[in-house]
């Protein structure tokens, strides 16, 4: 292309055309609209965190924040890969039962074959990319729908863990595995630090590499990714194995927070994940999504969540306000996009 | 209601429409009388389509008002349009693939009998509606199994049966052959004759001359003349459009042609290509003649690796390469600009720059760069014209002519040896449609080799070297370019040797 621009014609000679309507104030208008929009779920949480601040006297309590932290890490990593997922316009509803499976197996790593702890976290994690790899692979070679694989895959894994544990508890976890869901370092709780680093690179990811960029245009339009030469199929697979790995490394998160392997973890899970990355402006239709927005969708839950608890609110209206907030996220969402939504990010 | 040809059917006073940055249409008004053909043309991003989407109450006006028989009309939805007697034929189609001609036909009006669809009825009807637009297919039949054209005609029989007072068709002819511009040019004429009033968006100045009674000329979102077809010629009317002269619409430079670079030999694909064999030329332009749904898509994208190959063989530069997909054909050096921008060519909720280097992606060790991306984009935007406010923006928000820009834009950056243009100048004014052959013809200069894929002769005669005729799924023939003419070219299209003897 450059060889031509320097080459004259009489069509090519024209004055270039002046940039059309965009004056700057225009311009920073459409930023700020932007910008804003994309602070809405912020802002949401924002103000139920100051509700909540002067509603409870626990709530703005070292522990209590600890405890919202590491609550809402299990939730983040995974969702951290559903934002992936959800932007080529998948899903992965196997995402609980993964937690669960690679969890309880990496405690068994522990405690039944005396690996140590370490290592079994990263066994933990591998599983979870196994069975993500599963997922892809029927996706893609099997041309199986990202849902029904998923729902499969979803029962699939909460059998074995059934399978395997007897539908009991693991226990017997040295004091300190605990450190990956409970330890700090310099009074920074570890799962917040893991969340954050994930989170980074995970931005990066999406943002600055090829496979962030070929998440966007496959969910964007899929045949028109294949026809630019983008091999889908091998990236579809590697995103699924990524939310895997998410899945399986949280799920080891999750044993790590109450020391031990339990089989009914993540019963329900997929459900605030999905939730999450939807609240914080992933669409199900693809194309659209970003870590920071899903972070936030995990956060905001969390807090209303633990909220509730505070409050006294009974349980069963936890969900509603949940699903409420479900609701007015993705209204808001689609709002600005049809009023104000013009540039691509 | 008057059918009067004195008194107008529709009027716009002073229609404006904003959208975050741009004034699409600004302060426009127009009067359309019934029975008349009253076309509506102006450069890409004009506001040509956003002036019928008001009318047709896809979008709302800013500001004015729209008058139909004397009546002011409240914006109500499309919906409402439509059974006020405004129908709109869409630039992209609006019918659902998975339901029969007859259900797409009667969507949202379904005869019913006892509370349940009366289908004999339906597809009675659809039948009557279907032979008005002179389609002879079962109503049963699939949308999703039609060609482009059928498709169309079956959206005209759909307004006819609304009882349309002004029918609407933005770019209705973009894909479709001269038989059927023919043919719809009838339908057209039928409707007038009973007093519809056509509003009618191409980008093609001989169909414009052929049918339409006045012309609206439209710049900037502004109305810039309506002025009635004796007043007009073609100079006149590109220079309304485009604010200046277009000398050569069709600037075919002189270039050197070389080696083989592409070697196609027995191309096969079941039920649709047939034993396909042709060599192409360093710095050539070859052209692909033929009907719609004669294979020239098809075997450029069995060529490119879209689709899977049953035999055949293809050597790029003397060397013998294995295409089992668009990316393999990429790595060997060959590109493919499809002729469907919105289905499988644009990622719309990206930005224009992401969609210019898609194919192309400006990646060291898997991480981007993003400044390379950028001058890229703006480089491209430069020579290609896009008219945009910024590179970032939303390729869903551009003006079809815009979006083909992008595509163009996209394939030039591959720096491929072999390039297929499918309908590269679908949906693009004349001015941009000058700049892109006069591309096509630099990059032939360069000694790339290019083929160019089009529904509208007078392109391939003008620019290329060679024209390949197809027809169902096979090389019909080959006509050099001192030998080309229409009539050759439509004989072989069409198999009527007969001509061809005379
Ligand atoms: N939904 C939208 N949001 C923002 N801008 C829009 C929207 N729709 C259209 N525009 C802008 O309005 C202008 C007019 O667009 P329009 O599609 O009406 O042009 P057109 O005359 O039909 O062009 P073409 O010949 O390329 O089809 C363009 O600058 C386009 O980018
Ligand atoms: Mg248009």
């Amino acid at each position: 292309m450059k060889n031509i621009i320097n080459s004259s014609s009489e069509v090519a000679d024209q004055p270039p055309i002046e940039e059309v309507g965009a004056s700057f104030t225009q311009r920073l208008r459409e930023r700020l609209v932007d910008v804003v929009a994309q602070l809405a779920a912020g802002g949401a949480l924002i103000i139920v965190f100051i509700y909540l601040t002067f509603a409870s006297p626990v709530f703005l309590t070292l522990n209590n924040l600890f405890n919202i932290v590491s609550q809402t890490a299990v939730t983040a990593v995974i969702a951290i890969g559903m934002t992936f997922v959800i932007i080529t316009s998948g899903i992965d509803l196997s995402v609980g039962s993964n937690a669960a499976l690679s969890g309880v197996l990496g405690v068994m790593l522990i405690v039944n074959s005396g690996v140590p702890w370490p290592l079994a976290i990263l066994g933990g994690t591998i599983i979870g990319g196994i069975i993500g790899l599963v997922n892809g692979l029927l996706i893609n070679a099997a041309r199986l729908s990202p849902f029904i694989t998923t729902l499969g895959m979803m029962g699939v894994a909460r059998g074995l863990v059934s399978i395997f544990t007897n539908s009991v508890g693991v226990y017997g976890t040295p004091d300190d595995f605990q450190l990956l869901g409970q330890g700090t370092i310099y009074g920074i709780p570890i799962p917040l630090l893991v969340v954050v680093l994930l989170a980074l690179l995970a931005h990066l990811i999406l943002n600055r590499t090829r496979l962030g960029r070929y998440t966007y245009a496959i969910g964007s339009n899929g045949e028109a990714a294949r026809l630019s030469g983008i091999p889908i199929k091998r990236y579809l697979t590697l995103i699924y194995v990524i939310q895997g790995l998410l899945a399986g490394f949280a799920g080891m998160i999750a044993s790590s927070r109450v020391n031990s392997g339990q089989p009914n973890f993540g019963i329900g899970l997929e459900l605030d994940v999905i939730a999450a990355a939807v609240i914080g402006g992933a669409s199900l239709f693809g194309g659209q999504g970003t870590i920071l927005g899903t972070l936030i969708g995990a956060f905001l839950i969390s807090i209303i969540r633990n909220g509730a608890v505070l409050l006294n609110v009974n349980i069963y209206y936890q969900n509603v306000i949940i699903g409420v907030v479900i609701w007015l996220a993705v209204f808001w969402d689609q709002f600005r996009r049809r009023k104000f939504a013009v540039a691509s990010r | 209601m008057s059918l009067s040809k004195d008194e107008p059917v529709l009027r716009l006073q002073h229609i404006s429409k904003q959208f975050p940055g741009v004034f699409a249409v600004n302060d426009v008004s127009l009067d359309v009388y019934p029975g008349e053909v009253h076309v509506v043309a102006g450069e890409n991003g004009a506001g040509k389509s956003t002036l019928m989407k008001l009318l047709s109450q896809v979008e709302k006006p800013s500001s004015g008002t729209i008058l139909l028989n004397h009546e002011p009309i409240r914006f109500h939805g499309p919906q409402h349009a439509q059974s006020l007697g405004i129908a709109m034929i869409y630039q992209e189609f609006a019918l659902a693939p998975h339901l029969t001609i007859a259900q797409n036909m009667f969507l949202g009006q379904e005869p019913l009998r006892l509370g349940l669809i009366d289908r004999s009825t339906e597809i009675q009807r659809s039948r009557t509606l279907l032979k008005q637009v002179g389609l002879n297919i079962d109503p049963r039949r699939l949308v999703s199994g039609l060609s482009v054209a059928e498709q169309q005609l079956v959206e005209i029989a759909k307004a006819l049966s609304l009882d349309a007072k002004v029918v609407i068709m933005d770019e209705p002819t973009a894909t479709l052959t001269e038989q059927e511009i023919h043919e719809l040019f009838n339908v057209i004429h039928n409707m007038t004759e009973r007093g519809i009033a056509i509003l009618y968006i191409s980008h093609r100045l001989d169909e414009i001359f052929r049918i339409a009674h006045r012309v609206t000329v439209m710049r900037d979102g502004q109305v810039v003349a309506t002025l009635p077809r004796a007043e007009i010629d073609e100079k006149k009317l590109i220079r309304l459009m485009v604010g200046r002269e277009i000398a050569n619409l069709y600037p075919k430079p002189s270039t050197t042609i070389g080696e083989v670079v592409l070697r196609v030999t027995g191309i096969t694909r079941a039920h649709v290509l047939r034993n396909c064999s042709f060599e192409l030329h360093a710095g050539e332009i070859l052209g692909f003649a033929g009907l719609v749904g004669a294979g020239r898509t098809e075997l450029a994208r069995a060529i490119f690796g879209a689709d899977r190959i049953d035999a055949g063989t293809i050597e790029v530069e003397g060397k013998k390469v294995r295409i089992k997909s668009p990316e393999a054909a990429i790595q060997a050096g060959i590109g493919y600009l499809t002729e469907d921008r919105k289905r499988d060519g644009l990622a719309m909720n990206l930005g224009i720059d992401q969609n210019i280097t898609m194919a192309h992606l400006p990646v060291v060790a898997g991480i981007l760069n993003l400044g390379q991306e950028r001058r890229t984009a703006l480089q491209a935007r430069d020579q290609l014209r896009i008219r945009t406010p910024s590179i970032r923006r939303k390729v869903e928000v551009l003006s079809g002519g815009t979006q083909q820009k992008v595509i163009v834009a996209r394939w030039l950056e591959t720096q491929a040896k072999v390039l297929f243009f499918d309908e590269p100048t679908r949906g693009i004014d004349v001015g941009a449609k000058a700049e892109i052959f006069d591309l096509i013809g630099k990059l032939a200069q360069q000694g790339r080799a290019i083929i160019l894929i089009s529904s509208y002769l007078p392109e391939l005669l003008n620019m290329c070297d060679r024209i390949l005729v197809i027809r169902e799924g096979q090389i019909a023939g080959a006509v050099e370019r001192e030998q080309f003419s229409e009539e050759r070219i439509i004989a072989l299209a069409t198999g009527a040797r007969e001509i061809e003897a005379q």
